[in-house]
């Protein structure tokens, strides 16, 4: 049940606010904000998330096109409307924008996309894309294209961040990749979608198939710990055929979650080195090879390393003919931080930095130091393997072929080497 | 409910003030109520959608209540909804005007546009005014039966609504029976959904005065009902479906054969991608099979994967929900996710709350087969640089190492930590190192080896420092340099300023100089010299003791102060099994994620000082001020606290106040520390934790006749009332007595511009007032208003007295408002408390 929603701004006064059941006293947005604004940065407890949030910010962004504080603003009227459907009297109705369409009239103002950062996972699609209409994805989905009619398309992202820990000497401790399989689509009169993945793919430590007797990293089967899937999604012909049938709601959704703790060749092989030179002095060495395919580029590159508290100075050596890497070592937090706009598959690229340090150090430098940690966007590469092998839009007739885009992306999520 | 009455919010300079823009829209209001013109509807669109701008802005728009009606005769269905949703917000306060609405609501409700009937009924049941209920049942009625299910869910949420304005009214027009029959025959899902929220929310406030409605509570749980529910889950949104795995929660099933039938069906709720839907089933699951052991056992395998999956798909917010209901059942079954370690390491870039939770995690599944990988794991978190969580982490291993039966391996890496050299590291790991000791005596030779390296000087925390003159005093035999290193740290003890330091410092000497008298002898007399010129009453009276017991006699005092101990088995738990049962039967719900029950955040008076503090956050602006509002509170916290359980010390404490199982083993160990913490943050500004322990240790010292050098004593009071110079009040009690008091003095004095210019910094009006004993108990606000909340007691007798007191620095006025239990007394206390502020400021 829930007896109140309010978006509150940075400064804490109302952008929104809706009381539904008028038995909370007065100035509960302002005491919201102050327990939020003021709560202990010693990460004793969050403010109360929940599930719910989530879905309506999803739903009013799927009619703004952008969620943020400017379009909230210039919309709050369209917003008072959407949450007066999604909730009645502090029960929740519907957060499906489908349904909800029949029942909202104002129209969305669209703000200006290209000025600001959109939010949300589309963003990541906004550095990366030439190849992608900048726009689509953080079109509204009722709003009408300049043109007067709306262009058929589909959007299937898989998106696929990595967690990999490793050792000191380069062998993988733990590693974990999240995916997740992103719809929108804006195809009219909601046709059934037929998406099939591997043929080889199983669920589950048991789903393994009957002919994988070897270890699952040789074989080419993909194997996912676990995944749930949005209730849109029929799984009759899952086990036979690997098909996912559904039929799209309108708006950004999320098909399906998939875990794997499977082994898989990581991206990226960070090689670190500290050599001791003299009393106050050290240099680092930092290689990073990419271990992918040349095709494909990996961008907006980060390296940061932590060290140690008493080092006063660096400076940076890079391999010569390097261009469009940045180096930097700050001062306040101890770290350096290595960026790198692109690297291109199956290459190598070294930093080497030398270090003054204020005080002699003590003992190793290696303890005080690390570890190596790295942030990275590739686009069209999935570390999983995990493909969707067509798209079928069932749909009689002859002339309707929407556009199809089926994108991936994988990122870091966190994706450590210790020293 | 609140003391300072909420008035007005003072608007930001971003807003406009109100009063002429309203007067403003008003007559812009006016003239197009009338008009006809073409285009008239979206200049409406845009007056209204100022109104209502200003209205969310919290700006009183009420006044425009008449034209708002006026201008909303309009086919434009935008125009409606901004007009419904207007006179939704101010029915209420205008219930002469509502009635006007009530017209071309009624006349909506028969519109042909379904969407415009669901509408008007909404806003229809919406305006909460309790004279106009007549008008609603005719309307209702209709509605439930109307062949539109957009117009049925909204009558049926419009029941509900009529039942809170008026329960007779909803009950005498029949109203929850037509919706049990909806629920059980419409075919629409979320008609079905809402009436099962609607019957459960007016059946179960019905229960308690009518036999027929408790009955029929209980029938929402029979077997046809639930299996009716149960059979069209599929078919329901995915917070309806939540609502009916709630309700089958609650069902209890006559059979075994029923528990496996459920569970069959709901099986694949378990793979929705809405983590609501995943959690509210693993809850039906774990009620259902509580009494089945193995099946219980069986669930919990089952949900680990969804759990885990759901931890890691969305943002850190929604993953720390679920990974708080992931700990809860770790807790209760370690040893079903001990295999299951490697979920728990810690990425680095987490937000250090998930971190955290994943610690605790760690520690909890840690065992025979797991525990080398684990420690060696968090042994990497300890070189973090995120402090706190290398903290966190070494205690962990601390913790994982007391749990242990094979220490060997983990004792070494804890002595490594003393070799690391990093302050932090050092002194946590010394503090595990003496727990450890308490309970593996038999480790004391590698221990002590490493620890009697460690120079003193390089510990600087209380609680380690203490820690490391624990294992001084208790293995003073083996340590060479013991009494020397004692000695050295009581030649400085004017400096240390913990005083369980200087607690255990007396003691540490006294262990010392029975097993090396001769070395000790010296050391001990400085020591208890010290010791009984010490400030703080709990080392001056140790001292004391010590003092005596040796004039006594030697030999009792070493039974007294040294007896041979025995291991210690087994760590007090910090939260009680009741507790955490509490917790697990409110699973799926915010008690999991704060690991509290319910009733510990939502009853009065569990809550009672952190409620104080939003209603008198209203009144203080910046972050500066509400820095004077927390200390005054932690205050009063702790000292409940005292009284309390371990486990809530624990929420409370903060930081500084690290758990009892840390605290060093003295016999009050915990107490003192944490009234000794407790007063360091009630002083925050200036050191006089000293003289803020004089002052309360005043009445015992001068009983003994000690004759130690008074602190600044209080300025002698007026005789006619004398007031507790230690009076103690919670916030609770306070607001509690401010609500049911009466006002039996309210003045205006002026403030000297002394006092005025002094202001700019409240704390020290907080400590002027102190000396007169009147205590503040909460503060708040920037100039040039200021308001603080005072207490005072009787000296004899527990009559309180409480007040309020705004001091506006420009004007150099006070405004007080003066409660008292004791009417009589107001008077006098308010002369007193008058003659106290005038002397504010004065050198």
């Amino acid at each position: 049940m829930i007896s109140q929603f309010f978006v509150l701004s940075q400064r804490g006064d109302n952008i929104v606010f809706r009381d539904y059941r008028g038995e909370v006293q007065k100035g509960s947005a302002e005491i919201f904000f102050r327990k939020v604004k003021f709560w202990k940065e010693d990460g004793q407890e969050e403010a109360p998330p929940v599930f719910l949030l989530q879905r309506i910010a999803r739903v009013i962004k799927d009619y703004l096109g952008i969620l943020n504080e400017d379009s909230l603003r210039k919309n709050f009227v369209l917003v008072y409307e959407l949450l007066d459907e999604v909730i009645d009297f502090g029960y929740v109705q519907t957060t499906s924008t489908e349904m909800l369409k029949s029942y909202v009239f104002n129209e969305p103002i669209v703000i200006d996309a290209a000025r600001l950062q959109s939010l949300g996972p589309a963003s990541i699609f906004m550095q990366g894309g030439k190849r992608m209409p900048g726009t689509a994805v953080t079109k509204s989905v009722v709003a009408t294209e300049p043109g007067g009619r709306t262009r058929e398309e589909i959007f299937v992202d898989i998106i696929e961040k990595i967690s990999i820990t490793f050792s000191s000497s380069g062998y993988i401790l733990t590693s974990e990749i999240d995916g997740t399989i992103q719809m929108k689509s804006y195809l009219t009169g909601n046709p059934e979608i037929r998406v099939a993945l591997n043929d080889d793919l199983g669920i589950g430590k048991d789903g393994r198939p009957t002919y994988d007797y070897r270890s699952s990293s040789g074989s080419g089967a993909v194997i996912l710990d676990d995944c749930n899937f949005h209730e849109s999604v029929h799984l009759d012909s899952f086990d036979t055929d690997k098909t996912l049938s559904l039929v799209p709601p309108d708006g950004e959704f999320t098909v399906m979650n998939y875990r794997m703790t499977q082994e898989f060749t990581p991206p990226f092989r960070i090689n670190t080195l500290i050599e001791e030179a003299g009393a106050l002095k050290a240099e680092v060495i930092i290689k990073v090879r990419a271990e992918f395919s040349s095709s494909i580029t990996a961008n907006t590159i980060m390296v940061l390393m932590p060290l140690p508290k008493y080092t006063s100075r660096a400076s940076f050596e890079l391999e010569p003919g390097a261009v469009g890497q940045t180096m930097d070592f700050k001062e306040a937090n101890k770290r350096l931080e290595w960026g790198l706009k692109k690297i291109v598959g199956g290459s190598e690229h070294t930093l080497r930095a030398k270090l003054t340090f204020s005080q002699e150090s003590h003992g190793n430098i290696t303890k005080e130091s690390g570890p190596v940690s790295m942030t990275f966007t590739i686009p069209m590469y999935n570390a999983s393997r995990l493909q969707v092998k067509y798209l079928q839009i069932a749909k009689k007739s002859g002339t309707y072929n929407p556009y199809r885009w089926v994108r991936y992306v994988t990122q870091a999520n966190s994706y450590v080497a210790r020293i | 409910m609140a003391p300072p009455a909420q008035s007005q919010r003072s608007p930001s300079p971003s807003q406009p003030s109100g009063k002429g823009e309203v007067s403003d829209l008003k007559s812009q209001l006016r003239q197009l109520a009338g008009s006809r013109a073409p285009g008239i509807d979206d200049s409406k669109r845009e007056l209204f959608k100022k109104v209502i701008s200003y209205m969310t802005v919290g700006i009183d728009v009420s006044s425009l209540f008449g034209e708002m009606v006026m201008c909303s005769a309009t086919s434009d269905i935008v125009l409606k909804k901004m007009c419904y949703l207007y006179v939704g917000n101010y029915a209420k306060v205008n219930p002469d005007l509502a009635l006007l609405t009530i017209n071309f609501l009624q006349r909506d409700c028969k519109d042909e546009d379904p969407m415009i009937r669901g509408l008007a009924l909404r806003s229809l049941c919406s305006l909460r005014v309790a004279n106009l209920v007549e008008y609603l049942v005719g309307p209702l009625g209709s509605g439930l039966k109307d062949n539109n299910n957009y117009v049925r869910t909204v009558a049926v949420m419009g029941v509900l609504k009529l039942y809170h304005i008026s329960a007779s009214t909803c009950v005498d027009a029949d109203f929850p029976a037509m919706l049990k029959h909806s629920m059980l025959n419409d075919s629409d899902a979320q008609v079905v959904a809402n009436c099962l929220s609607a019957l459960q929310e007016i059946w179960s406030s019905e229960a308690s005065s009518s036999e027929e409605a408790s009955r029929e509570r209980e029938a929402l749980l029979s077997k046809p009902v639930v299996y009716y529910f149960l059979n069209r889950i599929k078919e329901f949104s995915e917070w309806a479906q939540c609502l009916v795995l709630e309700l089958v929660g609650k069902y209890v099933p006559l059979e075994t054969s029923e528990i496996f039938d459920i569970m069959n069906l709901l099986e694949d709720r378990l793979q929705h991608a809405n983590g609501a839907v995943v959690l509210a089933t693993i809850k039906v699951f774990l009620q259902l099979t509580l009494s089945m052991t193995d099946v219980h056992q069986q669930v919990y395998e089952r949900i680990k994967a969804p759990l885990l999956t759901l931890v890691s798909s969305g943002s850190p917010e929604q993953s720390y929900a679920v990974l708080s209901h992931l700990h809860l059942l770790v807790m209760r079954a370690p040893y079903i996710f001990s295999s299951d370690y490697k979920h728990f390491y810690c990425q680095y870039n987490e937000p250090s709350y998930v971190k955290k939770l994943k610690l605790e995690m760690l520690t909890a599944v840690a065992n025979e087969s797991n525990t080398y990988e684990i420690v060696t794991e968090l042994c990497e978190y300890a070189a973090n640089v995120d402090i706190p969580i290398a903290r966190e982490s070494i205690r962990a291993v601390g913790k994982i190492a007391l749990q242990q039966y094979d220490v060997n391996a983990i004792v070494d890496r804890l002595l490594q930590f003393l070799e690391m050299e990093k302050d932090y590291v050092t002194a946590e790991a010394l503090v595990l190192v003496k727990d450890l000791l308490r309970k593996y005596p038999q480790w004391s030779q590698d221990c002590i080896a490493v620890v009697g390296n460690i120079s003193s000087k390089n510990v600087q925390e209380p609680k380690a420092k203490a820690a490391l003159i624990w294992m001084l005093g208790e293995y003073s035999q083996d340590m060479h340099d013991a009494p020397y290193i004692l000695e050295s740290l009581i030649d400085n003890w004017e400096e240390e300023h913990s005083a369980e330091v200087r607690l255990h410092l007396l003691t540490a000497v006294m262990k010392c100089f029975f097993k090396r008298p001769p070395e000790t002898q010296k050391a001990l007399g400085a020591a208890l010299a010290a010791g009984l010129a010490d400030f703080h009453q709990d080392v001056h009276d140790r001292a004391l003791f010590y003092y005596r017991l040796l004039q006594y006699n030697v030999s009792v005092a070493q039974r007294v102060v040294d007896p041979p101990k025995q291991a210690v088995s087994v760590f007090a738990d910090t939260q009680s099994s009741e507790i955490k049962d509490r917790i697990f039967d409110e699973f799926n719900s915010l008690s999991v994620v704060y690991q509290k029950p319910s009733y510990m955040f939502t009853d009065k008076e569990h809550r009672g000082p952190f409620e104080f503090s939003d209603e008198l956050g209203n009144l203080s602006i910046g972050a500066e001020s509400t820095d004077t509002v927390v200390p005054a509170q932690r205050v009063e916290a702790n000292d409940k606290d005292l009284l309390l359980s371990v486990s809530e010390k624990e929420e409370s404490g903060g930081p500084s106040n690290n758990g009892s199982a840390y605290s060093a083993p003295s016999y009050d160990g915990s107490s003192v520390s944490a009234a000794a913490s407790s007063q360091m943050l009630s002083e925050l500004a200036i050191s006089t934790v000293t003289g803020h322990a004089s002052q309360s240790s005043l009445a015992i010292d001068d009983l003994l006749g000690l004759g130690l050098p008074v602190a600044p004593a209080p300025a002698p009071s007026p005789p006619l009332l004398k007031l507790n110079s230690k009076a103690v009040l919670d916030p609770g009690t306070f607001q509690q007595k401010w609500r049911q008091l009466p006002i039996s003095s309210s003045q205006e004095y002026s403030v000297s511009p002394r006092g005025v210019a002094a202001l700019t910094a409240p704390q020290t009006l907080l400590r002027h007032m102190q000396g007169h004993s009147i205590h503040c108990i909460a503060s708040g606000g920037q100039s040039p208003n200021y308001k603080f909340f005072f207490f005072a007691q009787k000296a004899e007798e527990s009559s309180t007295f409480l007040v309020e007191c705004i001091i506006n620095t420009s004007s150099a006025k006070a405004q007080i408002k003066i409660k008292a239990d004791d009417q009589s007394a107001s008077e006098a206390f308010s002369t007193l408390f008058q003659s106290a502020l005038s002397e504010f400021g004065l050198p």
